[in-house]
């Protein structure tokens, strides 16, 4: 046996074993959903035939598709401001000496720290009480303190992802832009900020992710008019099972499968383009 | 060599850099908690008002026996959650980190799916297998042996936090024992000892800073989970975090529940500055 596989541990059957078992626990319970949502039987776990009806009903499902829509669009809106906010954090604590800087960095850790549920009543007071959202805005600015909240934890998240592509760039690009006549503005814009852009895009698909995930905050920002996608699948759960829970949860899992594939085709394509 | 450029150099741009992100995080994060805090010493008064009487007599209340008993349980619970996570998540990231590169990919990507997956439609799936005439029972009856009530228990809520949790154990052990030197293990194994012995004095030991930033990233978050215990959890598996919603939402307390909000953060704060007296401790010699 030579040295490499005397080290594959994965080959291993206790191993083997382990893994089999951790991958049936991870794994079982999302097929057994997939499969119950083309099941012809409403209440019991038993293979009752073929059907598409489930999915059919989703569509006539309005409270359902109007969740999902505001989900999307908070997803979307926060992604922005978190990656804008993320990034000039980031920027801003790798460029400067200034007093408190320890703080600061301490300080924007603590978001990604923090109990959610802590962060859940501290926005319920917060809007309920400090700032409370005007009732009966149109359509995108009524989901503003879900937003805001959700920005408020996600852009730390951000920020270190962001910092950590910063620690290889390298600065003398920058000053030969500078010295080339480019103002600070334009060096940054031009030089810094494309060097950052792997970092961006999975900065980007990590608060879309934790944004569409986020069922807690949500949970104590929303009002009765602003229910998410996960607001609304928690209700239907706690207050009975209907198999269009099954057939939403599919459609999203398909979704969530095939955008960590092109995450993945994305990042590769980046490696490749770095290593030529 | 200093890098950084001192702000006065530069103040437009720094308040330009620094400024939203620092106003964002003071506005939505540090006031919301700092109203929290205050909150946290304040008394009810009538139905809808709160002074903020500098009081201790919500966490005089929070150290009662009925409350002290929850966040014990909550500890014990996230705990046995941990220590599964570390039982399983400890050899799948020793068979990921030693694996031929094509598989080591494909496992690591298994292990991340779940992650990306929307957590209330990890729990429910969970829940579709434990029901009463779920797969699991389903499978008992066929055996011709009783269904268990495995849904709405405290072992519920641990399977159900070691399931929601299990990446974030393996993640940081796995990207540890990735960094390890081989030719430690190879000289332990020439030298004669058994793989198991090499896993457990050598591995293991090498390891430790991963696995203690496995434990935490896996017990902080499931010490304030909500979501699990409130949909898998009976009448007494609540935890910290249904108690402290149960204030708000229809106990209308919110005084109290401000005071355990904030005792559940100075909990997290501790975890937190365990791990880093264990790093520093380690970092001396």
């Amino acid at each position: 046996m030579s040295a490499p596989d005397l080290l594959d541990y994965s080959r291993r059957w206790p191993l083997r074993l382990v893994l089999a078992s951790v991958g049936l626990f991870l794994y079982l319970p999302l097929l057994v959903l997939v499969a119950m949502s083309f099941n012809d039987s409403r209440q019991t776990t038993v293979w009752r035939g073929f059907t598409l009806d489930w999915y059919a009903r989703l569509g006539g499902n309005l409270e359902l598709l109007a969740a999902l829509g505001n989900s999307l669009a908070i997803a979307a809106l926060a992604t922005l401001l978190s990656l804008l906010l993320g990034t000039l954090a980031a920027i801003a604590l790798w460029r400067f000496r200034f007093p408190g800087l320890g703080l600061v960095s301490a300080a924007f850790a603590l978001p990604i720290v923090v109990p959610e549920i802590c962060m859940g009543v501290a926005m319920l007071i917060f809007f309920a009480r400090i700032l409370p959202w005007p009732a009966g805005l149109p359509w995108p600015l009524s989901l503003g303190p879900i937003v805001i909240a959700h920005v408020a934890f996600i852009f730390p998240f951000v920020a270190v992802i962001v910092r950590a592509r910063l620690e290889s760039f390298n600065r003398e690009t920058e000053e030969a832009a500078r010295d080339l006549g480019a103002g600070p503005w334009r060096a940054l814009l031009d030089v810094v900020v494309p060097h950052l852009k792997p970092s961006l895009v999975a900065g980007a698909l990590l608060a879309f992710t934790l944004s569409l995930d986020d069922f807690v905050i949500t949970f104590f920002t929303a009002g009765p008019d602003t229910v998410t996608f996960p607001v609304k699948v928690y209700s239907m759960v706690r207050f009975g099972v209907t198999p269009e829970v099954n057939a939403v949860s599919t459609v999203l899992l398909v979704l969530t499968v095939a955008l960590t594939a092109l995450a993945l085709r994305v990042q590769a394509l980046a490696g490749e383009k770095l290593a030529p | 060599m200093e890098k950084r450029v001192d702000w006065r150099q530069a103040p437009g741009p720094f308040a330009a850099l620094l400024g939203p992100p620092l106003g964002w995080f003071l506005l939505f994060f540090a006031a919301p908690l700092a109203v929290v805090l205050a909150y946290s010493f304040g008394t009810n008064v009538g139905v809808a008002d709160i002074a903020i009487s500098g009081t201790f007599a919500n966490y005089a209340r929070a150290l009662e026996p009925v409350y002290l008993a929850i966040f014990l349980k909550s500890f014990a619970i996230a705990g046995a959650a941990t220590f599964v996570c570390l039982l399983l998540g400890f050899p799948v990231a020793l068979a990921i980190a030693f694996a031929q590169p094509r598989v080591r990919t494909l496992l690591l990507v298994l292990v991340m799916l779940p992650f990306w997956t929307n957590l209330l439609i990890r729990t429910y799936a969970l829940m579709t297998v434990l029901r009463d005439e779920g797969l699991v029972n389903g499978a008992l009856g066929a055996l011709g042996l009783p269904p268990l009530p495995l849904l709405y228990t405290n072992g519920a809520v641990i399977l159900g936090l070691v399931y929601v949790h299990l990446p974030f154990t393996v993640l940081p052990i796995y990207a540890s024992l990735d960094r390890l030197d081989r030719s430690l293990i190879e000289a332990s194994l020439d030298l004669g000892a058994s793989h198991l012995a090499t896993v457990f004095r050598v591995v293991l030991p090498l390891a430790r800073p991963g696995i203690l930033a496995g434990l935490l990233l896996t017990f902080i978050p499931a010490l304030g989970s909500y979501l699990t215990p409130d949909l898998m959890g009976g009448p007494d598996s609540q935890m910290i975090a249904n108690v402290i919603e149960r204030q708000f939402k229809r106990a209308n307390d919110w005084p109290f529940g401000a005071a355990l909000a904030f005792l559940l953060m100075y909990l997290t704060f501790l975890a937190l500055a365990a791990q880093g007296l264990f790093r520093g401790r380690r970092a001396e010699p």
